[in-house]
């Protein structure tokens, strides 16, 4: 639910029933460089019942600022100013007494389940490890409990999954045991950072809903940090704009979301891609014409099939009779969830893996059928972009190096004209020339990415693989990042086989758009046919689980994503806690097991 | 993410070098140590001359003086003289010498076998990496010092350049075994994809891309296989496997001397205190480049 109370909530004087307030915080971390200062003076609350949302972009010390809140800051930083949690300061508590407030009166929601869980002990161990350290239950009362908390964040068979490693559940499950976790000890407030940034859309609107029914039936209040204005828009009451350490803006969802006051708030807002509004590349022709179009697609797969081999098991396929094609000059974008295949696609298009059976013919040619020379000469002509450019450019390359390498490698040109078409690339990707002596860590992430462009045009290849490029980027750099990708494809002409899990991103480039479940094509077509008119129900589901900025859209989009749900036979995911609502397990999830269901469900929550 | 905002905020920009080298030079233990070794090797070298160039000290490690008493530490005779009246500081400087020879050239040659095995081994996986190897687990299960001592016996007529080959060639598994791990992680990073995608060969990927991204590990090794091998070969030749006589060495000197080291402790003193300081000193450079490479293992002070 959306609805708040604009007058009480946005009253900063009324701190006594704040569960969560920082009061002119500063964080300063000592460094080998000298001091930087990460937060400069940041006031904010947090009620019950009530979602907070910092956002701003990485860097603009968001993180820093919640996790002063569990005192969980290393050694080199400095804090000033007061962070309050309930009653209590957390400055002036003692080692002993920060462990105990954290769990008990504040918990923590991390970004990457797999990592935030231990790998090597149980869901089950972890879980009654909380209940333990604090003394709320023992034994075999505290496994009836941690049951009773992976049912209540609706994960079935709760008993059987507490006997499980992490590595045992999906991406989603993990996530909701970290919930689980949090929820244990009762807190008063949860600092959920990035919860849903690493997880798919349609099991990010899962979590989401989730935590919504956590505050509105625990009353917990809620410290939500992310990126992502869908986010903002589908959870927050009230949003804080973060801005390199200082808090620029805030409001409520509504005010801040629909009528931005400040100049960066109205910048990050008008960078967010918006499902729906995408202009595609409908009214720009396919770059070259028509003519161009009928020689060999510059990508073809032909009920291709790739299978991993493992030891012991039988091959795993990943892509199971994939066949599409990418015409010259032509953008695709390749739509799906984590393990759906799109990844191994591209990899196999770049001839990185080797195809089970089917044919991938790069601009005629067969990758299977050719020699190694010619494999190399093939090579020439497709690009690729990755999408970590911190990870995919060479740290120990100077930038111009960096580019010039596929010169090099194919022994094109002397080292001045080298040089030349390296500063011609530099000023196309919109870098300054300076960049070619700086070294890829010197650059933001944005201009790594660009970097990452650059060298894949080098070689002006016809063919262009780009596996997530802007996944790893901020909104505002994503937007300009996709703006100079959609202009040198009209200059360069390429075809672009564009992997993205990112349907609004899709919808601002693709010409075609193939969507992919499980290894298999679910629908593919124009890009308005399938974004707009979508034939089958994962499409559906994907669209409708995607969120807008805009807290009334959304909110629209939520109960239309509900309704759809219960078409097909899905449940809401909600917090379960009381003992009648327990049939309503999601139907999808097989199997209700678990039947020791506890009667102390109900005496849960007391606080 | 604070590092990220410091270089960005800083006007003044560094490379990868450059910060490596910054922060070697910060970390005092390592800077004393680098000090103290060059002290060493200068003061060595210097006194004595190499080959044909002479040296500032006065006295040559092989003729016999008059001894003055019991042959203790004079102002004429620094280190004081052995049992025959010979020079004990140019015998020390003569045997500080070798060792370093010794201990450089097997920290060379030991470095080049494990970065190359290693690299190959990790990159290609597949059966050269199971030969590879399994040959490095072959020399690793063969205890080191016996297998040194028949392979020095064997390369004893070619001095101690036969020694350190044959040391070289014996002490490489370390270094292999980290760097195959290195590279074993480095080759699933993107910008080894990215460049295979682009078409650049597998030479060319293990020497441009891969290794100069474990450099911090191949050095870190190689200094600390230096100061292995400066005591390996003291060891040896303590044994008498290692150096022979005429040649000298500081592990030569203590096994020569060793029954003098109740009546006449210098002699024994001197080699070991030697071979202690070079052993410490190369070992604290050890310390210090690891932490330059790698500032988030081991920040002690800031």
């Amino acid at each position: 639910m959306t609805t708040l109370d604009i007058t009480s909530s946005s009253d900063a004087t009324s701190t006594g029933d704040a569960v969560l307030s920082f009061t002119d915080l500063e964080v300063t971390f000592g460094t080998e460089f000298g001091d930087v200062r990460a937060v400069k003076g940041v006031s904010l609350e947090v009620h019950p019942g009530e979602v907070v949302a910092l956002v701003g972009e990485s860097g603009s010390g968001k993180s820093v600022t919640s996790t002063t809140a569990l005192g969980l800051l290393p050694s080199n930083a400095r804090v000033s100013g007061t962070v309050r949690v309930g009653d209590k300061i957390v400055g002036d508590l003692d080692q002993a007494g920060l462990r105990k407030m954290r769990g008990n009166d504040i918990a923590m929601v991390f970004q990457e389940p797999m990592t935030a869980l231990n790998p090597v002990l149980t869901i089950g161990d972890q879980l009654t490890e909380a209940l333990q350290l604090h003394g709320i239950a023992y034994g075999r009362q505290a496994t009836a409990r941690a049951a009773e908390l992976l049912d209540m964040v609706g994960i079935p068979e709760a008993e059987r999954r507490l006997k499980q490693y992490p590595h045992e559940l999906s991406g989603g499950q993990r996530q909701r045991v970290v919930i689980a976790m949090a929820i244990s000890c009762d807190p008063k407030v949860i600092v959920a950072d990035e919860p849903t940034t690493a997880l798919d859309v349609t099991v990010q609107a899962d979590i989401l809903d989730l935590l919504r029914s956590l505050k509105d039936k625990l009353d917990t209040g809620i410290l939500l940090i992310t990126h992502n204005m869908g986010v903002v828009a589908d959870m927050a009451d009230r949003v804080a704009v973060m801005l390199k350490g200082d808090l620029v803006e805030t409001g409520t969802a509504e005010q801040v979301l629909t009528d931005p006051q400040h100049e960066y708030t109205k910048r990050l807002l008008g960078a967010v891609p918006h499902l729906g509004e995408g202009t595609g590349q409908a009214d720009v022709a396919v770059a070259g014409g028509e003519e161009q179009r009928r020689p060999a697609p510059a990508l073809a797969l032909d009920n291709l099939v790739i299978e991993y081999h493992r030891l012991g098991k039988p091959a795993f396929r990943a892509v199971d009779d994939v066949s599409f094609t990418v015409g010259q000059g032509e953008i695709v974008g390749l739509v799906g969830e984590s393990g759906s295949g799109k990844s191994t696609i591209g990899k196999c298009a770049l001839g990185l893996i080797p195809a089970r059976s089917g044919s991938v013919r790069i601009l005629g040619e067969d990758f299977g059928a050719l020699s190694k020379k010619q494999l190399k000469d093939l090579r020439r002509r497709i690009g690729v972009v990755f999408q970590d450019p911190a990870a995919s450019i060479n740290p120990r390359f100077p930038v111009g190096e960096a580019i010039a390498e596929p010169l090099v490698v194919h022994q094109v040109g002397d080292a001045a004209s080298r040089q030349q078409r390296v500063m011609d690339l530099l000023d196309a990707v919109e870098l300054p020339r300076a960049c070619y002596n700086r070294y890829p860590h010197e650059l933001s992430g944005g201009q790594r990415q660009r970097v990452s462009i650059a060298r894949a045009l080098t070689l002006e290849p016809d063919l262009l693989v780009a596996d997530e490029p802007t996944s790893a980027l901020d909104v505002s750099v994503q937007a300009s990042v996709l703006e100079l990708f959609t202009s040198l494809q009209q200059q360069f002409g390429f075809a672009c086989l564009f992997v993205s899990h990112d349907l609004a991103v899709i919808d601002l480039l693709a010409h075609k758009v193939v969507v992919l479940q499980d290894g298999r094509i679910v629908e593919q077509g124009d890009r308005d046919a399938v974004l707009r008119h979508p034939r089958e129900d994962y499409t559906k589901r994907l669209l409708a689980a995607a969120p807008v900025p805009d807290p009334l859209e959304q909110q629209q989009r939520r109960e239309d994503r509900h309704r759809l749900l219960a078409e097909l036979g899905d449940e809401v995911v909600e917090l379960r806690i009381d003992p009648t609502s327990r049939d309503d397990r999601p139907a999808r999830r097989k199997t209700p097991g678990a039947e020791g269901g506890n009667p102390l469900g109900g005496a849960f929550h007391g606080g | 993410m604070t590092d990220a905002e410091t270089v960005t905020t800083e006007e003044k920009s560094y490379s990868q070098g450059q910060l490596v080298r910054r922060r070697f030079f910060r970390h005092r233990g390592a800077i004393v140590a680098m000090v103290v070794l060059a002290v060493v090797i200068i003061v060595a070298f210097t006194s004595l001359g190499i080959g044909p160039i002479p040296g500032w000290w006065d006295k040559d490690p092989v003729s016999q003086y008059e001894k003055i008493g019991t042959g203790a530490p004079t102002w004429e005779h620094p280190f004081g003289q052995d049992t025959i009246g010979k020079d004990y500081f140019a015998l020390v400087m003569l045997g500080t010498q070798k060792s370093v020879i010794i201990a450089l050239g097997v920290g060379l040659i030991s470095t080049v076998i494990g970065t190359v095995v290693g690299a190959f081994a990790g990159y290609y996986r597949g059966w050269v990496e199971a030969a590879l190897m399994r040959l490095t687990d072959l020399l690793i299960v063969i205890p080191l010092l016996v297998l040194a001592a028949v392979l020095g016996k064997i390369a004893s007529p070619w001095g101690i350049w036969g020694l350190t080959l044959m040391l070289g060639i014996v002490t490489w598994t370390g270094l292999a075994r980290l760097v195959r791990g290195e590279v074993l992680s480095l080759r699933e990073r993107d910008f080894v994809v990215a460049a295979t995608a682009v078409g650049t060969g597998a030479q060319r990927i293990i020497f441009k891309h891969v290794l100069p991204n474990a450099v911090g590990t191949i050095i870190v090794s190689a200094t600390l296989a230096i100061s292995a091998a400066i005591l390996l070969e003291t060891s040896l030749s303590f044994l008498g496997f290692g150096v022979q006589a005429p040649d000298t060495s500081l592990g030569l000197l203590i096994s020569q001397y060793q029954t003098a080291f109740t009546t006449r402790p210098w002699l024994f003193w001197w080699p070991g205190l030697m071979i202690l300081a070079i052993a410490l000193s190369v070992n604290f450079i050890g310390d210090g480049l690891r932490d330059a490479f790698d500032p988030r293992q081991n920040r002690t002070k800031a």
